[in-house]
């Protein structure tokens, strides 16, 4: 099972011809780096819906996700500052969600530090997805 | 009347410096990223509202981006940048923008929105005044045109 890895990785290193995938395949990437770090690791919708709305208080004008994403996923969001449209996270209100590994990790990263203040756990980016692909 | 129409449109055109400010379209050639990247959590602003020096500015400093983590590897980051500074603004009409630059320092922005209340800056559904859309509901096309102003409440612009 090389081969396939190699080309996610080379697919994701080069920008615009990024490999289509779907919100599945980002999510299982995601629970097999827990359950390597935790074995048994198994995704919580209800995990993740409680890290979407915990308010982390890292940042004052950004204290949650649901800050700008609002408490419901499958809505269209708000970014708090610049006031820009943010379309729905959930893939089943956006089909776009969840198919570009590298768009992923960058806001995981961006958004993790600034929410957060530290980069997520594969375990909480497992979570939630999972509940992200659950919302309906 | 079809010289003097005929004559704006040649000096818009010729004279990028000078052109209406009605229509800022993205400049051809813009790498994709400009869009993704610069576009995903305000409008891609136009590069020619700010000079070279400070737009590289402004790519010198994307970990703390006005208050935001906006860092980028560094050949996306390299690739936006030569952009930007090539279809940079005039000197002296994106002067004052201040450090960090902001487009709503400058000479020019200042002088383009001299009419407008000041109640409106502080209205909650605009934000800020780098909140182009707020009121210009073409903005993400490029297109400045008064009469396509609405303002916070839905008040249409009049001279």
């Amino acid at each position: 099972m090389k081969f396939p890895a190699i080309c996610i990785l080379l697919a994701a290193a080069i920008p615009g011809i990024a490999l289509a995938e779907t919100p599945q395949q980002i999510l299982q990437s995601h629970v097999a780096e827990a359950a390597r770090q935790t074995p048994g690791f198994s995704p919580s919708a209800q995990r993740g819906q409680e890290f979407f709305g915990k308010k982390f208080g890292a940042s004052e004008k950004m204290p949650a996700c649901s800050t700008c994403h609002t408490d419901n996923p499958a809505q269209a969001g708000r970014h708090i500052i610049t006031k820009k449209n943010i379309k729905p996270l959930a893939p089943a209100a956006n089909a776009e969600r969840f198919t570009d590994v590298a768009k992923v990790e960058k806001w995981f990263r961006r958004n993790c530090k600034e929410v957060v203040d530290r980069e997520c756990s594969a375990a909480e980016k497992a979570d939630f997805i999972q509940y992200l692909i659950e919302v309906r | 009347m079809k010289i003097p129409a005929l004559f704006l449109w040649l000096t818009s055109l010729t004279l990028p410096g000078l052109a209406l400010a009605d229509n800022l379209p993205t400049p051809a050639g813009a790498p994709p990223a400009f869009r993704t990247e610069c576009g995903s959590c305000h409008l891609a602003f136009p590069p020619g509202l700010l000079m070279a020096a400070d737009w590289r500015r402004v790519m010198a400093g994307l970990e703390d981006h006005y208050g935001d983590n906006a860092s980028l590897d560094a050949k996306t980051r390299q690739e936006i940048e030569a952009f930007l500074v090539r279809h940079a603004g005039p000197d002296k009409k994106t002067a004052e923008a201040g450090n960090p630059p902001r487009i709503t320092a400058t000479v020019w922005f200042r002088r383009e929105h001299h009419e407008v209340p000041a109640g409106i800056w502080r209205d909650p559904q605009l934000g800020s005044a780098a909140n182009c859309a707020g009121c210009h509901q073409r903005a993400a096309e490029g297109r400045y045109s008064e009469r396509e102003i609405v303002m916070p409440g839905g008040k249409k612009w009049e001279d």
